[in-house]
């Protein structure tokens, strides 16, 4: 028997009032895969991803993970499954210093936390698996900066290192790139394309050149529901995403190299 | 028990639920529109009952007390907004918790230097005094009537007002999303000090209408404060409909509880041992029922917003 | 990988409190009226450090910690009226009570958050103050007068002022000691995470909700064997201990001192009856002064007494 999908999403449904964000969608992303959900403002990308990750409950449909129901499990546990999330408005403890905000993520998985005497921050093993993730995404120089005071960009980055912190089957990142300067992106797209080696990813994001560049496969999402799902080459050529994206400021890139 | 006694406590329960209701309706506009803590709510009904008393028995008459004490209660509302409260709008809650704590410490002190510690009586009005028959063989205070229907009539008011007014709309609007509020450019400040004199004298309100029926005394305001805030809890903070449904269900509870529950217990206990029991029973009831709403819907009844 | 000098260097003002509080009735303060004061002042200092473990630890604003005390409190004195005056019992049953007592008003109160959470817990707060008022065996509103201390294995030494003095030191250091370790372990980190972001710890696979109700009911356990010390200093009981001003009072201890940090707690009990004291010899009606000077407090004196001796650590807990 073929493996399951790791995630599957099986005709998901969420309104708000009259206004049905997520319509009837279906989507399944095989393991080692990067999924990129495109759209126009408006479409839902984001009542979708939180959906996925557990923090707005959908009306109707399923989501499967690994072939497990997990559509009623709280964001929590869901995490602890292996689904692991990036936020699109920067989600850090500010005074944790970057070390601790990851290693925050590594005693999640290793061990209970209800430990009451020993201090934390002298346990290696959390400290030394929380370096290695904060290495994995470049910000191993800047494991004792209070994450508070950090760039936008290195803020992003230890997103992504808590992130891989909670060792993910999947990660679903939020618009990873949002607010960071162009130099920022550069460095952003290089990391991800470093995780894309180890890690499942869906990804929404606005940055039409960073998601030809990484996604296996595209979803274009349209007032909630999936118009056409394919490769980069298979959606740049698609009329119906052309029509939707018209008028956009942020046209589908001619010739992007992936 | 019989019917004749549980009709009197139930308009009992009304009248004290009516009042809660005064007093809570101030509380949770205050909380709904400035995001604003306010432990000194139950002093400003404190205030409005001495000064009522002073004024009713200065001028011999309850009513031009009444006539004199409402505008008093709005000033030092007022007064304090501009003194203190202004200045934690955009603290946390903690340190509003905290300042208007110290505006309990020294208003309660200083009913005490003025009035002293002894309770003032006030006596019932001559208009409203005696009993009615409310049912064959059954005699009910008039004056306590008058309370259960200046209440109604004060809830009507103000469902008015906030449902069917600019300025309501305004508040409505606040409590739902102060910000948004701001940006459409209306004078927050303005809205505030309003929203919050009105709410003081509604509870000067209370505090003048509770003088005759319960004795005028320093800390008076501190039972009926923390009342007031599990009838918002219950109601759902920000909500006036919340507030009037949850008021109503407060007062009757404690009033009917506390009769009935040494009843009750002496279904299962001996006479004195039932009483005890039941006394301590009845003054739990409310945060028993309290906890039971919470633990089903943890944003009150009437969710205004998510908690 | 602390070197022992850094360490006191951290830690000097509370080291500095502890030192002199063991010194002051060896340098003179040994009349009664000064032991007293001081015992009144450790004992709120150890409801205030377990409260500050609440606030600044754990993000949760209790105004009904007095009832935890209340709980120790009416342990001994239910206990005193059955002739059982045996601290060896009296303080297990007392913080077994308190603590129960917690748990079950914590498990509904810490479901909700912010202003409700503070209304949920001085609702609790006040039920126990009524059902205080209402227990007539034991005084009701009038309070009970204990018979005499609680023995400690059948020996009256706490009858002895002095004795009495090092026990309240002694149980304040380690009231301290327990909620700054629980403050750096495991545990305190994910509470002190859930404090600033409770989605950050969510998103890491954490529920914050378990963690914070144990902090609750640790900070209740210290609370009632405040309430032990408090009956066992005062020799007498009323509902009036318990009262939500007494809550209010802890509050402001925690705040006065600093909430960024657990000793400031004890600074702020500290300077609370210093304060109360000067005050009431001053004037009946101290409290108008009081007040004010409250406002005035949180108003301007945003890090605490702590942030003032320290002020660039001020930001960080611990």
């Amino acid at each position: 028997m073929a493996e399951p999908p790791l995630l599957e999403l099986r005709r998901l449904r969420k309104q708000f009032g009259g206004l049905v964000v997520t319509n009837d969608v279906s989507l399944s992303v095989p393991a080692g895969e990067i999924h990129a959900i495109i759209g126009p403002n408006g479409a839902g990308k984001t009542s979708l991803i939180h959906q996925v990750s557990g923090t707005l409950a959908p009306d109707a449909g399923q989501i499967l993970f690994a072939g497990r129901d997990i559509t009623r499990l709280p964001l929590h546990r869901r995490v602890r499954a292996g689904l692991a999330r990036s936020f699109q408005i920067t989600c850090i403890v500010p005074g944790f210093t970057a070390l601790e905000n990851v290693a925050l993520a590594v005693q999640a998985r290793e061990g209970s936390s209800f430990r009451f005497f020993r201090p934390v921050a002298l346990e290696a093993p959390l400290n030394d698996a929380a370096r290695a993730a904060l290495e994995e995404v470049g910000m191993g120089a800047r494991a004792a900066v209070p994450a508070g005071s950090l760039s936008h960009g290195e803020k992003r980055q230890l997103e992504l290192a808590i992130a891989l912190a909670t060792r993910p089957r999947l990660l679903l990142l939020d618009e990873p790139l949002a607010g960071a300067g162009p130099e920022e992106t550069e460095r952003l797209i290089a990391i991800l394309r470093r995780l894309r080696r180890d890690y499942t990813i869906v990804l929404v994001e606005h940055d039409m050149r960073a998601v030809f560049a990484l996604a296996d496969r595209i979803s274009v999402l349209v007032y909630g529901r999936v118009i056409a799902t394919g490769s980069p080459d298979a959606i740049r050529g698609n009329a119906e995403v052309r029509a939707a994206y018209l008028g956009e400021d942020e046209a589908l890139p001619e010739g992007v190299a992936a | 028990m019989s019917l004749q006694l549980l009709l009197v406590q139930f308009l009992n329960g009304l009248q004290f639920g009516v009042l809660l209701f005064l007093v809570a309706a101030g509380l949770t506009l205050v909380f709904g529109v400035m995001d604003f803590i306010n432990l000194a709510h139950g002093v400003q009904y404190m205030l409005g009952a001495y000064l009522g008393a002073t004024f009713a028995a200065a001028t011999g008459s309850f009513w031009l007390g009444l006539l004199l004490a409402l505008p008093a209660a709005l000033a030092l509302g007022l007064v304090l907004e501009f003194l203190v409260f202004r200045h934690f709008y955009e603290r946390d809650h903690l340190s509003q918790v905290l300042a208007t704590f110290g505006v309990i410490l020294f208003l309660n002190q200083a009913v005490k230097a003025i009035w002293g510690t002894a309770p003032l009586q006030v006596p019932i009005p001559a208009l409203l005094s005696g009993g009615i028959e409310v049912m064959p063989g059954l005699q009910y205070p008039v004056f306590r009537l008058a309370i259960i229907a200046a209440g109604l009539a004060t809830a009507l008011l103000l469902w008015v007002l906030v449902e069917r007014t600019r300025v309501g709309m305004l508040v409505r609007a606040g409590a739902t999303n102060a910000p948004m509020v701001a940006a459409l450019g209306v004078d927050i400040r303005r809205l505030f000090m309003v929203v919050f004199g009105f709410g003081a004298m509604l509870a000067g309100f209370a505090g003048v209408m509770a003088g005759p029926i319960f004795s005028v005394e320093p800390g008076m305001g501190d039972t009926v404060l923390i009342l007031a805030f599990v009838v918002i809890v219950i109601g759902g903070i920000g909500s006036i409909r919340g507030a009037f449904v949850a008021a109503l269900l407060v007062g009757l509870i404690d009033t009917v509880g506390k009769s009935l529950m040494p009843d009750l217990m002496r279904l299962f206990l001996d006479p004195s041992a039932a009483r005890q029991a039941g006394a301590a029973l009845a003054s739990m009831l409310i945060y028993i029922a309290m906890a039971a709403i919470l633990a089903i819907r943890p944003a009150g009844l009437f969710p205004v917003r998510a908690a | 990988m602390t070197a022992p000098g850094a360490l006191l260097r951290r830690e000097a003002v509370p080291l500095l409190v502890f030192l002199l509080l063991a010194a002051a009735p060896l340098l003179g303060f040994s009349h009664s009226h000064e032991l007293t004061l001081m015992a009144r002042a450790m004992i709120l200092g150890i409801a205030a450090v377990s409260l500050s473990l609440l606030v600044g630890g754990a993000g949760l604003v209790s105004l009904g910690h007095a009832a935890s005390m209340g709980f120790g409190c009416y342990a001994v004195v239910i206990l005193d009226a059955a002739n059982i005056v045996e601290a060896a019992i009296v303080v297990p049953v007392a913080i077994a009570a308190a603590a129960l007592f917690s748990l079950v008003t914590g498990a509904v109160a810490i479901r909700t958050s912010g202003v409700h959470f503070i209304m949920i817990t001085l609702a609790f707060g006040q039920m126990a103050y009524f059902t205080a008022a209402s227990l007539a065996p034991y005084g009701g509103d009038d309070g009970y007068t204990l018979y005499a201390r609680n023995t400690v294995f059948g020996r009256d030494w706490l009858q002895d002022r002095m004795a009495f003095h090092y026990v309240c030191l002694g149980l304040l250091v380690l009231a301290w000691l327990l909620c700054r370790v629980l403050l750096a372990s495991r545990f305190g980190r994910v509470l002190r995470a859930a404090r600033e972001n409770p989605q950050r710890v969510l998103a890491v696979g954490f529920n914050p909700y378990p963690f914070r109700l144990v902090a609750y009911v640790i900070a209740g356990a210290v609370g009632g064997l405040a309430g032990v010390l408090l009956a066992n200093a005062t020799e007498f009981v009323a509902p009036a201990y318990i009262s939500w001003q007494r809550s209010g009072e802890l509050l402001f201890m925690v705040i006065l001192g600093g909430v960024g940090s657990l000793h400031g707690a004890i600074l702020g009990a500290l300077a609370y009856v210093l304060l109360e004291e000067q005050l009431a010899a001053l004037t009946e009606h101290w409290r108008m002064i009081f007040g004010p000077l409250l406002i005035l407090c949180v108003l301007f004196l945003r890090g605490g007494l702590a942030g003032l001796l320290a002020p660039r650590e001020a930001a960080r807990h611990g």
